[in-house]
């Protein structure tokens, strides 16, 4: 399923720290697990419940399943463990852990005092017998989880060098009922499926939220017989307002990266184009004039370009232009049809939908085009959501004649598997790291 | 719906029976539904002369002319298209035809067209085919004469299939343009 040019790989190595990159090859090196292979075996990694009770077990669970479940780690099972005894104060005891292969170990303990929560934490390198991290977290006792959430991405960035993902949250569509009379409800979770909960009231029809990268605001569209609107919810004041009223039909809305701006479609008389508004003087300037369907746009991380789906060549395919709407250029030429376009956040890719003949696939190219990888194939994935790190993409997938979920697949295609969310779901955007 | 409440008996129960017809007036989209229940009480045959023993005569029924009922069975409230086409084929003009005649015959009645997709294509891409669709529709009708400002359009992409089913058949009953009466039909 992975195909990899030699020159992909090598770009995508570039991005990792250049420590990493002269790492010399002897054993007994710092452990790294490298995010950019597709073949890669996942770190062995101990996690034994953290001391001060029950709270001290479900810190560990949580951290072991978020670090499961991107795919590098494979958190290694409690009842192996030899040193029973770990007191986080003192250095473990390594023989222990080499004895059941563990490259890293986390070990530490939560303490309650009043109404805060204390928990510190170390990493260690297990064969190279040193300590590799030690941080301290503290917030309140119901907060536990964002802690464990905290620590799995420290311990994630430390030993890949890439920013962690854990510490956010999903904004999706949930559905109930039938095909023909389903509701659809705009809702929120955390990252790894827990404390969800509904948004909307469910009678109208909402889809396509997507998160601002720099606030808990997020713009979604909803859909009423009358016609549609573009809505900005602030997901902490819980203040909601449209984008205006617009003649004909507005859909498709993306924020800019500097979340100053909402990019959209804007249907008249069966045409639509893309469009870009101003939030701060409602200003809406209109980018394409085409008589083709122009939608879907994404803009890039620096902001200074939009890739956008349009059928102007008779047929779904992908176009870069200048944020201003200059110089469309079109950049998918193979067999196919391309849609739902989005600019990574470190701008190394595109991901993208793309319909083969009966398949639907999901997919990632360089911005230029070339460099094309199929991460997916089913009857009906689509519309690709980026972890903040770029390094993992939600999808919404539907099997023939079934409901739609909502799954996950890095970069690499390896690690495919669905979300933690039992019921049926589309449409899912990641937020950026909460601070 | 919430008249019954003030009407006298000999009115609810006509809203009773004529209730199973009406359903899809109270929906907000209604679909082509064919009933086969009771016809309206105003067409309710007689019971035969009792003393003479001859065949009644046939009495047909129809839906009150001008009515949503109508439309929706005496010319039909739906046409469709071909995968990621939205030009009107030759087989839905007929149809769009008879539809711009009634509408010529009660210029009293609003119309929205509600343009829907199959699920073989993703969710942005076909809110905006299925605005081309109900705009192909709407610019039909008003070339066949019927007032522009009667008509609406409305997308509804993929989210409303009137097929449930996947598969050619269903993709094809799901690429259609509906055309809802909004106001303005005599009451059925």
């Amino acid at each position: 399923m992975l195909s990899f040019s030699k020159r992909s790989l090598l770009a995508s190595l570039a991005t990792l720290p250049a420590a990493a990159l002269l790492r010399p090859t002897a054993a007994r090196a710092d452990i790294e697990v490298n995010v950019n292979r597709g073949d890669v075996q996942p770190l062995p990694i101990a996690l034994p419940a953290f001391g001060g009770g029950q709270v001290g077990a479900d810190i560990a669970g949580v951290i072991s399943a978020n670090l499961q479940r991107s795919g590098l780690f494979r958190p290694l099972d409690p009842a192996s463990f030899v040193e029973r005894d770990l007191n986080a104060a003192v250095q473990p005891r390594f023989p222990a852990w080499q004895q059941i292969n563990a490259q890293a170990l986390v070990n530490g303990q939560v303490t309650v005092a009043g109404a805060q929560l204390q928990v510190a934490f170390r990493l260690w390198d297990v064969f190279a017998e040193k300590q590799l991290l030690g941080l301290q977290f503290m917030s309140s006792p119901e907060n536990w989880r964002r802690v464990a959430h905290k620590i799995s991405d420290s311990v994630y960035e430390r030993l890949t060098g890439e920013k962690g993902y854990f510490d956010t949250r999903v904004v999706f569509v949930a559905e109930t009922g039938g095909r023909g009379s389903k509701t659809k409800t705009l809702a929120i979770m955390d990252q790894d499926g827990a404390n969800p909960s509904y948004l909307t009231d469910g009678k109208a029809i909402v889809m396509t939220p997507r998160f601002s990268s720099t606030s808990q605001e997020i713009t979604y569209m909803e859909l009423r017989p009358e016609g549609s609107r573009i809505y900005l919810l602030n997901l902490e004041s819980g203040r909601r307002e449209s984008l205006g009223d617009f003649k004909g039909m507005v859909f498709a809305p993306r924020f800019s990266p500097d979340g100053g701006k909402v990019a959209f479609s804007v249907e008249r008389a069966g045409n639509s184009d893309v469009f870009v508004m101003d939030l701060k003087n409602r200003t809406t300037a209109r980018l394409t004039v085409d008589p083709s369907i122009d939608t879907s746009p994404s803009f890039s991380p620096d902001g200074s370009r939009i890739v956008f789906n349009s059928d102007r060549s008779g047929s779904p395919q992908l176009y870069i232009m200048g944020a201003d709407g200059s110089n469309p250029r079109r950049i998918t030429f193979a067999s196919g049809r391309y849609t739902t376009p989005v600019w990574s956040p470190t701008g190394e890719f595109i991901a993208f939908t793309k319909q083969v003949g009966a398949e639907f696939h999901i997919g990632v190219m360089k911005p230029d085009g070339t460099d094309e990888r199929i991460l997916t194939s089913s009857y009906l994935d689509e519309g690709p959501a980026w972890a903040p790190n770029g390094r993992v993409l939600l999808f919404s997938r539907e099997t023939s004649g079934g409901a739609s979920r909502l799954w996950s697949v890095d970069v690499t295609g390896r690690i495919l598997q669905p979300m933690p969310y039992p019921g049926a779901a589309s449409d899912p955007a990641w937020s950026p790291l909460l601070n | 719906m919430v008249t019954i409440r003030n009407a006298g008996s000999a009115l609810r129960l006509t809203f009773i029976a004529g209730a199973a017809l009406s359903l899809s007036a109270c929906a907000h989209h209604p679909k082509p539904t064919y009933p086969t229940a009771a016809p309206p009480p105003a067409a309710r045959p007689a019971p035969p002369p009792a003393a003479t023993p001859s065949r009644p005569e046939p009495v047909t029924q129809n839906a009150l002319p001008g009515s949503e009922r109508d439309f929706v069975i005496n010319v039909g409230d739906r046409v469709y298209f071909d995968f990621d086409r939205y030009d009107v084929r030759s087989d839905a003009a007929p149809l769009l035809d008879a539809q711009s005649g009634w509408l010529k015959r009660y210029p009293a009645v609003q119309v929205r067209i509600e343009g829907n997709c199959d699920e073989r294509g993703t969710r942005e891409y076909n809110l905006a085919l299925g605005a081309r669709r109900a705009n192909a529709v709407r610019e039909y009708l008003v070339s066949h004469g019927v007032e522009a400002g009667r008509i609406t359009t409305v997308s509804y992409g993929k989210e409303k299939p009137i097929d449930n089913g996947s598969g050619d058949v269903a993709d094809q009953h799901n690429r259609n343009a509906h055309t809802a009466i909004v106001s303005g039909a005599r009451m059925q």
